[in-house]
């Protein structure tokens, strides 16, 4: 990130309801210009973090600060600067996806000259040109999302913060959407937050991920870090499918140095290193001695799916 | 001279930003009126209105033409609104029964409605103020519920001026006004009560049986919970004194008028009627050296003043409720 200054910074950032623990001491930095990704289960806390850096709940303690103001006391300021596309975004069903805009682009003082342009830029950046003039009522999920990020891009604000904006979606619809956001991110330097559960899609268009679990931040950083993060001090897992498979290359593999443990799931087989060791050179030169063919091969623990397994799996213990 | 000016500058700034609406208010109330003015709701609630009253209009027309001649003629325009004739009752009833719902089919679903269509967060989070939301809403509910109430009370005007043939007099139009004006913040009254039931209660239908429950209570369940108070509290028999017989009226009556129900049907009673003077229990000796005849508009006004405040009162009560309610309230949608 460099030079960039954070323009969504939370200090200690803290919300319960009641009893509840909802965030627990924040501490995060979002720059300028990055697309920036709060992973975790539902419940972990990331709607509640959304909307105190809205305004929109009150911190209990600890704060938020988006450009420099404080949403609680300059909740104005900040909604100007911050455009939000909530989780399941919803549209009023009986005026067309024009009146939709329209409506959110009055309420944000757009002068009405300037308006009917810019609804019709957004409409055609979100593939909806052709569907203005209908009614919202009888749009897809997909096509309200999209709705959704065109709303955003009317509005025109410096930061985007997008809650769960693939969820309910069809692959194609998901990569469209990420296109749009990457798009947003490169071309106009939009700061991007996004929160989600769903890692595969998210994790292509991140610069950075921040894994949350139960109300706390658990790691921040670029994806592979994480990855060296989580590597460091745990030993290698190699998930292997072959062919042909008999059970005597589970000895095999037993007798092999640097191998702790070795187990067959369904196809596939795992082999756990010992720590700081990788088989997987001998590994390939072994199986085909015996003429046995790789059908798969895999190292645990690079990619996010891992990662947010580890993270979730190791709760408590990090 | 440039030091004032300054500071003039200085203090129109800090006006603007601290009581500068944020111009949210005026587009939400648009929207809510355009909304409100189209919708199917209203249509329908207006036609059943509006059938209810130009019958029993007909029917008043009908009846003061055939008794032309034989009764007072005086304030003839105004018998238009309070004549029953037949088995219809007269316009006034019609709308002292029919208005509330009105109120109450605008507002209850304004706040859980945007709640459950999920729009309630993409609201707030535009740069308006949190209360634009509820205030544009009310205004907007008062705004159609005044056109819908004046449509009504000109169209029976004018229809009757039609029927009739006796242009009113000054007090007259006078006395027509006043009643439209209590009728819209009688109906405004279950327009607010309508916001707080749709914030209490997450499911339109809920809320809209909640404000049917209270609009039957106070319209149909109230007097009659009224006189069986006064008579438990002071049992009334043929040989009772008469102390007692007139401290029950009385606490039947005040008790009733707990419910904005009968406080609006007094005030309209009092309006429409420039004979009226009392609607309360009267002594013969009160009456004695009376001159029968009839009360200017602004003694009407005073006689009702009090059931007028009781019903602004109200009003503002139950609106100032639900505002809290809704500045307090959680928007998270999960």
């Amino acid at each position: 990130m460099g030079n960039r200054s954070p323009i969504i910074v939370t200090e200690n950032l803290t919300k319960h309801y009641g009893p509840v623990v909802a965030v627990q001491d924040l501490n995060l930095e979002i720059y300028e210009g990055e697309v920036f990704g709060l992973l975790g289960p539902n419940g972990a806390g990331k709607t509640t973090t959304i909307l105190m850096l809205l305004g929109l709940t009150e911190p209990t303690s600890g704060r938020a600060l988006v450009a420099g103001l404080d949403p609680t006391r300059n909740a104005l300021a900040v909604k100007r600067l911050v455009g939000y596309l909530p989780d399941n975004v919803g549209f009023y069903d009986d005026l067309t996806a024009k009146e939709n805009l329209l409506y959110t682009g009055r309420l944000n003082q757009i002068p009405e000259a300037e308006l009917e342009q810019r609804i019709k830029t957004a409409l055609e950046q979100v593939g909806l040109a052709d569907h203005g003039d209908r009614k919202v009522r009888e749009f897809s999920r997909g096509m309200r999302q999209r709705l959704g990020i065109a709303d955003l891009i009317v509005k025109d604000p410096r930061i985007f913060i997008l809650d769960e904006p693939t969820l309910g979606i069809d692959p194609e619809g998901v990569r469209e959407l990420l296109n749009l956001i990457v798009r947003l991110s490169r071309e106009k330097g939009k700061t991007i937050l996004i929160s989600s559960h769903l890692l595969h899609q998210i994790q292509q268009i991140c610069d950075r991920v921040g894994i949350f679990v139960a109300g706390r931040l658990l790691a921040v950083g670029p994806l592979e870090t994480l990855g060296r993060q989580v590597m460091a001090g745990k030993p290698l897992e190699i998930e292997l499918q072959v062919e042909p498979f008999n059970h005597d290359l589970l000895e095999v593999f037993r007798s092999l140095e640097g191998v702790d443990r070795v187990e067959s799931q369904g196809p596939y087989i795992r082999l756990r290193c010992a720590k700081g060791k990788d088989i997987r050179p001998q590994l390939t030169g072994l199986l085909a001695e015996r003429k046995v063919s790789i059908l798969h091969l895999r190292a645990r623990g690079h990619d996010l799916d891992d990662i947010y397994l580890e993270y979730f799996q190791g709760e408590g213990r990090i | 001279m440039k030091e004032w000016q300054a500071k003039l500058k200085e203090f129109i700034n800090w006006w603007r930003e601290a009581f500068s609406s944020s111009g949210g208010l005026k587009v939400i109330f648009l929207k809510e009126l355009a909304d409100n003015l189209s919708s199917t709701r209203m249509g329908i609630l207006f036609s059943l209105v509006a059938v209810a009253c130009l019958s029993a209009l007909y029917v008043a027309a009908q009846s003061i033409r055939q008794s032309v001649g034989q009764e007072e003629t005086s304030f003839v325009f105004l018998r238009l609104f309070t004549t029953s004739g037949g088995s219809l009752p007269p316009f006034i009833s019609f709308l002292s029964f029919l208005g509330p719902l009105l109120g109450l089919a605008l507002g209850f679903d304004a706040i859980n409605g945007e709640y459950n269509k999920r729009t309630l967060s993409r609201l707030l989070a535009q740069p308006i103020y949190r209360d634009d939301v509820i205030n544009g809403k009310f205004l907007a509910g008062i705004a159609v519920l005044a056109i819908m109430i004046a449509t009504l009370g000109l169209l029976v005007a004018g229809l009757g001026l039609v029927f009739i043939g006796v242009p009113p007099r000054g007090e007259e139009i006078g006395r027509m006004l006043a009643y439209l004006i209590v009728s819209i913040i009688y109906v405004a009254f279950w327009l607010s009560i309508s916001l707080l039931f749709s914030l209490l209660f997450r499911q339109a239908a809920t809320s809209a049986l909640a404000g049917i429950a209270v609009w039957l209570f106070f319209a149909i369940f109230a007097p009659m919970l009224a006189g069986i108070i006064a008579d438990g509290l002071f049992p009334v028999t043929d040989e009772s004194p008469p102390e007692l017989v007139l401290r029950n009226a009385v606490w039947k009556q005040n008790l009733s008028r707990l419910s904005p129900t009968t406080l609006y049907d007094e005030a309209t009673l009092y309006l429409l009627n420039p004979g009226i003077r009392t609607l309360g229990p009267v002594l013969i000796q009160q009456v004695i050296g009376a001159i029968p005849g009839f009360l200017p508009l602004s003694q009407s006004l005073l006689l009702i003043w009090p059931h007028l405040v009781g019903l602004i009162a109200g009003t503002l009560i139950i609106f100032a409720l639900a505002y809290y309610y809704f500045m307090r309230q959680e928007i998270r949608t999960s």
